[in-house]
């Protein structure tokens, strides 16, 4: 920092002063102020109460003059704020589209950088247009640092109106700035594609023979950041062939020499995912390569403690795939005593998947060594590793056992506890191998407290009850208590129990018969009643069959150290050096991505909320008047379930089919009318409903038959139905609502009057607004309680009725309107789509939607708040999809 | 991509955020708060954490979390070296051990900076030198601030670490060659692990746009130089980005054009061979009855008589409840430190082939629930000046300039302790 800086009262922390009343008006003159300098600090002033939080919005226009100077600084502050006011301002905003413009001319590119680079952050609809002009000169400018700018602002627009980038040509400038001069260019033109491919799904990228070239060139000249762009966009093209794939591959490896780990490990991955190709004729060439990556991800382990996790958990992968890539190098993932816990966890993590015989007892000295630190966490980890270890190496068994033994001698009560539960696994992996130490075992009975812990030692006793001498007086002891402990421990008595009677009979009737009782009468826990049940249904009828039930063989345990499931692993090495190798999930399970364009749902306080709700609903509305128009002969037309609801012998010779449905907005009342055996002709109906749980009345209550229909004919009429409060039955509390709509008609030719009931189909109250936000559509999905969800299965559809495109098309129809859909990630052929609904009673219904290629079934789980009306609206989602 | 950058401090209080996309707000950062600052399981928990479908990635500098928030599948290591990075920029303007006030006092220099190293969640040029020509801290400007399009050229450059037109009066390179030396010894003295990172450091003051070689006494090289001198194994090496990593892969050989001043060109890494500057045998003893510790270590110095290692420093764990320990030793000063729990030993030089004897009795105080003591590592801390544990010393550095100057060179060797522990 230069001196005298802060002695001049130049810093910053003096613009932090406390607002007093009639502060924001001497802000407002300063900024009016004509010397340079005051500006300047009002502009800081302005900004220093942005940072805290303060509301300093009604300065923008204020603000927004002090754009029209030639002052590189000033111009810097007030872009600054721009950024962070233009969305709640967006009139405002569009004052400073004429400053952005004229920028973007500026003779000096700092500033023209400057303008576009702002301009893209401006996330206002209306300035997108204004933006495309000045952003296509920029992308041709001749500076390399206004092109780099202009690339990145490329992607940018994408995120607003994806459409207007593809009319304007820009995917087309952006391909051509791969082959730019300038490596800086290239880089972010990389980034910018690689963004665009994603969130489009389309290979915006185009990776070509050409195209291929000029990456692996800027690879060498490109900043770290650019050679990591450039890798992982590599890391997804797909090489014709091993050759190529080696060839790239030759080209890659000089990165992993680079100080950056990002790009370290952004070659590990293109190097890893090549290596596939290149088949195994080509075993040398992959020996060579192995030996090649094994020294940079050992260097990985002396940066930065959060750098070695991420490798750590990359390393995981690895070792899974190739375990020849460290097979020899286990000694690097020994823990150093400082090593922060995350780190040692992991490499313990490691260590375990590469322990082999050739260096168990190196191995075992280190577990032994991690089991008497002082973190619980990790040493309880460490001891379960040595079991671990155990499982895996048969031969390396008995000095696991050894180890373990020693370690219980320490009486560390965690210790002790660990201990017994892998001892466990040991036992169930060989049986009948290691019971020798059953007495050491024994003699801890006391220090186990963890549910876990009593719940191995019981099923130990239980299950080698004839060596222990006294295996019942131990059961017993834990019986005293059996009604406080964990239901685990509990499972585990009863069961252990049973065995010890069935393996000795004479001494253990009594205990036997009290655990039943307590099991079946004593406790409130279903499961434990259950397994009581049938010991005691199995024991009184056939005591042999529980012999062959209770003590029969149990499948081997394996040992579950290679557990990543082979699939996923392949998936997840192609994710190295993305959070999806951290986390060891594929990216869908935690990227919830925005569709393109919808991203002007702002979350950052009340106000601009409800502004943007306004917004956003009055785009939408222009959206579909226009998709109207369009698609008016595509769009699906609901039909109303016509049922019979009444016969001529109720009704004085009239027979009447009804049904509801939407029509234009409105809710109708279709009725199929057919007069059998009336004398007149009817020619009028007058129709009242009673109360129900719509809240559904006639807006009139005349219906005129025009064509009359006479005696023997038919005809047919609808009723238009308004919702009004005061028609809502009352609701008992928790009962699910009454589909009925109990109708009342009377026949004005003959004046009689009969009544009926119609089941109502609630798609026929789904409001046209009722679609949502994506992302207000996960808010509210992940709001409503999974108690609130109901699932459902509608089999037996038609093929075409599984189409999930004309099932979108067709419940457009029924206002259920599509969010989104994606695959099911690990089924293949399975895709999820979900769908909103709002009625015009304002319930909103969530759905979710499974379907499976070549299966004529759906599957719906339908979350809303409105419990009561959720199996109604199961109901019409059914219907809609027989339909 | 990164979606924000937030700096917390302590408290979990936002002192200055930028939000590069709009898919995250700064409620985020209450949850960050609530989830991660309040657990008070920072060092220990992960550094990435995931709440909702959101990630964090942080790291700290002194009690400031840096915080990158993003809801895409980024790229973790690109994340943290752009923290680290960022952090390393703050330093170049606010000093080493910038502080909270220091942010406060600089709050639109740091919004600045975040503007110019990262766009719409890209990390963009980062080189401190480069980013100090343009942006500085508002009023001043540099005397030699060069025209807009040439500034403009470096920062895109091809070559962003380096302008043209530099003049030296004297043309001279400093070279440092910083070894720490990792040592994992069990308690059986088994050497677990041993390794030595080093790294050549670099202060150039050459003028124009000089080609450097350079060279160490790589084994590999100098084998296929023919030569019959012993070389060293190098296990692997990462260079700073203005070496052409190809040329390094094709033949080993160094040749970059280097930042002006100071910068780091290399770090390798030496597996094999390694003399151990100080050798320890220690023989710790708990007494029946948990009541006395006694502890004898013998520290040997190992290499030339010549030299002698400075500023050591050797902390030999007690148990928790020790009440005093009777301490002698022949040379330096040793004293027990109940805040460290260790008896420390101080020496300002220790001569090369000298030994140092430390004998303690350690009285224990008696407690009432015994537990067992997880004995830590003896640990070491020494520097040892003009000395390699690997054995890797500069052959050469070969500077060509279109003028032809003279360039001096210094050279200068320091070994110093990593990891140095000696389990008990």
């Amino acid at each position: 920092m230069p001196k005298g800086k802060d002695s001049s009262n130049a810093n910053d922390s003096r613009f932090f002063t406390t607002q007093k009343k009639g502060e924001l008006h001497e802000l407002r003159m300063e900024l009016h102020a004509t010397e340079k300098q005051v500006k300047v600090d009002a502009v800081k002033k302005v900004i220093a109460s942005m940072t805290v939080g303060k509301d300093v919005s009604s300065l923008f226009t204020d603000v927004l003059n002090c754009v029209q100077t030639g002052n590189i600084e000033l111009k810097k502050l007030v872009y600054l704020y721009l950024i962070n006011y233009a969305k709640t301002q967006p009139e405002l905003t569009l004052l400073a589209v004429n400053t952005f413009v004229k920028d973007s001319n500026d003779p000096n590119p700092l500033i023209r950088a400057l303008a576009v680079r702002t301009m893209g952050c401006i996330r206002v609809d209306r300035i997108t247009e204004y933006l495309c002009e000045p952003l296509g000169r920029a992308l041709r400018d001749e500076d390399p640092y206004v092109r780099k700018t202009a690339a990145v602002c490329v992607a940018k627009l994408y995120d607003i109106a994806p459409d207007l980038v593809a009319e304007r040509g820009f995917l087309e400038t952006l391909h051509d700035l791969i082959s730019d001069s300038n490596p800086s260019v290239v880089a972010n033109a990389v980034a910018a594609l690689s963004e665009i491919a994603e969130a489009s799904g389309k290979d915006v990228m185009k990776i070509s023979a050409a195209v291929l070239q000029k990456l692996l060139a800027a690879l060498n000249e490109c900043t770290e950041w650019g050679q990591v762009f450039i890798l992982d966009s590599l890391a997804k093209y797909t090489p014709a062939d091993g050759r190529e794939a080696e060839g790239i591959i030759e080209r890659v490896t000089p990165r992993l020499q680079h100080a950056n780990s990002a790009v370290v490990m952004s070659a590990v991955k293109v190097i890893l995912s090549y290596m596939e190709l290149m088949g195994s004729s080509n075993s040398d060439a992959i020996r060579a390569l192995t030996r090649k990556l094994a020294p940079p991800l050992v260097t990985l382990l002396n940066s930065e403690p959060e750098i070695q996790y991420v490798a750590l958990r990359n390393i995981n992968l690895i070792v899974q795939k190739r375990p020849h890539i460290l097979e020899n190098e286990i000694k690097v993932f020994f823990c150093k005593y400082n090593d922060p816990i995350y780190v040692k966890m992991e490499k313990l993590e490691i260590i375990i998947k590469l322990v082999s015989e050739k260096n168990i007892d190196q191995v075992l000295l280190e577990l032994k060594e991690y089991s008497t630190e002082v973190d619980v966490d990790f040493v309880r980890k460490a001891v379960s590793a040595i079991g671990r270890c155990a499982v895996k190496l048969e031969r390396a068994a008995e000095r696991c056992i050894g180890v373990l033994l020693e370690l219980i001698q320490t009486k560390v009560n965690y210790v002790v506890q660990e201990s017994v539960i892998v001892i466990k696994d040991i036992f169930r992996r060989y049986p009948n191998r290691y019971e020798s130490i059953i007495a050491t075992l024994c003699d801890n009975l006391d220090t186990l407290d963890e549910p876990l812990a009593r719940a191995s030692m019981i099923w130990i006793i239980g299950e080698y009850a004839e060596r222990i001498d006294n295996a019942d007086e131990l059961l017993d002891t834990f019986l005293e208590t059996f009604e406080e402990e964990d239901p685990a421990v509990q499972l585990q008595l009863l069961t252990a129990t049973v065995k010890c009677f069935l393996k000795n009979p004479e001494d253990t009737q009594d205990m036997v018969q009290r655990v039943l009782d307590l099991a079946t009468e004593e406790s409130d826990n279903p499961d434990l009643r259950d397994r009581g049940f049938i010991y005691w249904r199995l024991l009184s009828t056939d005591p042999e069959a529980a012999k062959m039930v209770v003590l029969g063989d149990k499948p081997v345990i394996e040992d579950d150290i290679f557990k990543l499931d082979p699939s996923l692993l392949n998936s997840l090495i192609g994710q190295i050096a993305t959070l999806s190798s951290v986390y060891h999930k594929p990216p869908d399970a935690f990227v919830v991505r925005r569709a393109a364009g919808t991203g002007l749902g702002g979350d950052e306080d009340d106000d601009e909320d409800d502004y943007e709700a306004e917004n956003d609903v009055g785009g939408e509305d222009l959206l579909d008047i226009g998709g109207m128009g369009i698609s008016d002969g595509g769009l699906y037309e609901p039909k109303a379930p016509m049922n019979k609801v009444v016969g001529p012998e109720k009704s004085n010779g009239i027979e009447v089919h009804a049904g509801f449905r939407q029509l234009n907005g409105t809710i109708r009342l279709e009725m199929d009318i057919q007069n059998i055996s009336s004398q007149a002709s009817v020619h009028g109906l007058a129709i009242q409903l009673n109360k129900n749980s719509f809240g559904l009345s006639p807006a009139s209550q005349q219906i005129v038959c025009n064509p009359p229909i006479p005696t023997g004919g038919s005809g047919s009429a609808a009723v238009e139905l308004v919702v009004t409060p005061s028609m809502l039955a009352p609701m008992p509390p928790g009962q699910p609502a009454n589909p009925q709509v109990q109708v009342a008609i009377k026949n004005m030719a003959t004046g009689n009057v009969f009544y009926f009931a119609v089941i109502f189909n609630l798609d026929a109250l789904f409001s046209q607004d009722g679609t949502m936000e994506r992302s207000a559509f996960i808010e509210t999905w992940k709001s409503i309680d999974d108690r609130n969800e109901l699932y459902g299965t509608v089999s037996d559809l038609p093929p075409s009725n599984v189409d999930i495109e004309s099932v979108i098309n067709k419940f457009k129809g029924y206002n259920c309107f599509f969010i989104a859909r994606r695959p099911v990630p690990n089924a293949e052929g399975q895709e999820v789509v979900y769908f909103s609904m709002r009625t015009v009673t304002n319930m909103e219904f969530l759905a979710e939607l499974t379907f499976k290629q070549g299966v004529n079934a759906t599957k719906i789980c339908l979350k809303t708040e409105k419990a009561a009306y959720a199996p109604l609206a199961k109901a019409a989602l059914e219907s809609m999809l027989r339909a | 991509m990164i979606s924000m950058i937030m700096i917390l401090n302590q408290k979990g209080d936002v002192m200055i955020s930028r939000q590069y996309r709009d898919d995250v707000s700064r409620a985020e950062a209450d949850a960050f708060r609530l989830q991660v600052i309040a657990t008070k399981n920072t060092g220990t928990e992960s550094p990435v954490k995931r709440i909702e479908n959101c990630s964090f990635l942080y790291t700290r500098h002194l009690n400031m979390f840096f915080v990158a928030v993003t809801r895409s599948n980024v790229n973790p290591a690109l994340v943290f070296e752009y923290l680290y990075q960022f952090i390393r920029i703050l330093k170049g303007y606010l000093g080493d051990d910038f502080d909270e006030n220091a942010m406060r006092n600089n709050m639109t220099l740091i919004y600045e900076l975040f503007d110019e190293t990262m766009d719409f969640g890209y990390p963009q040029n980062c080189a401190v030198d480069v980013l100090k020509l343009y942006i500085n801290l508002g009023d001043v400007k540099p005397k030699d601030e060069p025209a807009p399009s040439q500034l403009t050229s470096q920062i895109t450059g091809a070559i962003d670490w380096r302008r043209e037109g530099i003049r030296h009066k004297r043309n001279e390179v400093y070279i440092d060659v910083w070894e720490s030396v990792n040592l994992l010894l069990s308690s059986t003295g088994v050497v677990l692990r041993n390794e030595v990172t080093g790294a050549v450091q670099m202060n150039t003051k050459l003028t124009g746009m000089p080609e450097c070689k350079f060279g160490l006494n790589d084994k590999l090289v100098i084998e296929k130089e023919g030569q019959r001198k012993p070389g060293v194994e190098i296990d692997n090496c990462t260079f700073h980005r203005c070496v052409r990593l190809g040329k390094f892969d094709a033949d080993r050989t160094i040749t970059f054009i280097p930042p002006d001043g100071e910068f780091e060109l290399m770090r390798y890494r030496v597996n094999d061979n390694i003399n151990l500057p100080f050798r320890f045998i220690p023989a710790v003893q708990e007494e029946q009855g948990n009541t006395k510790v006694t502890i004898n270590l013998k520290i040997i110095a190992n290499f030339s008589d010549q030299l002698f290692a400075t500023n050591v420093v050797i902390k030999i764990p007690v148990p928790k409840n020790t009440s005093k320990a009777k301490i002698k030793h022949n040379f330096g000063r040793a004293k027990y430190e109940p805040e460290q729990q260790a008896i420390v030993w101080r020496g300002k030089r220790f001569p090369g082939k000298s030994e140092c004897h430390i004998q303690a009795d350690v009285d224990l105080m008696p407690t009432t629930r015994p537990k067992p003591w997880s004995r830590p590592p003896i640990s070491a801390e020494f520097q040892v000046p003009m000395f390699t544990s690997s054995g890797v010393h500069v052959r050469f550095l070969r500077v060509y300039d279109k003028s032809g100057y003279h360039t001096n060179r210094w050279v200068r060797y320091i070994t110093k302790a990593g990891s140095y522990q000696i389990r008990i």
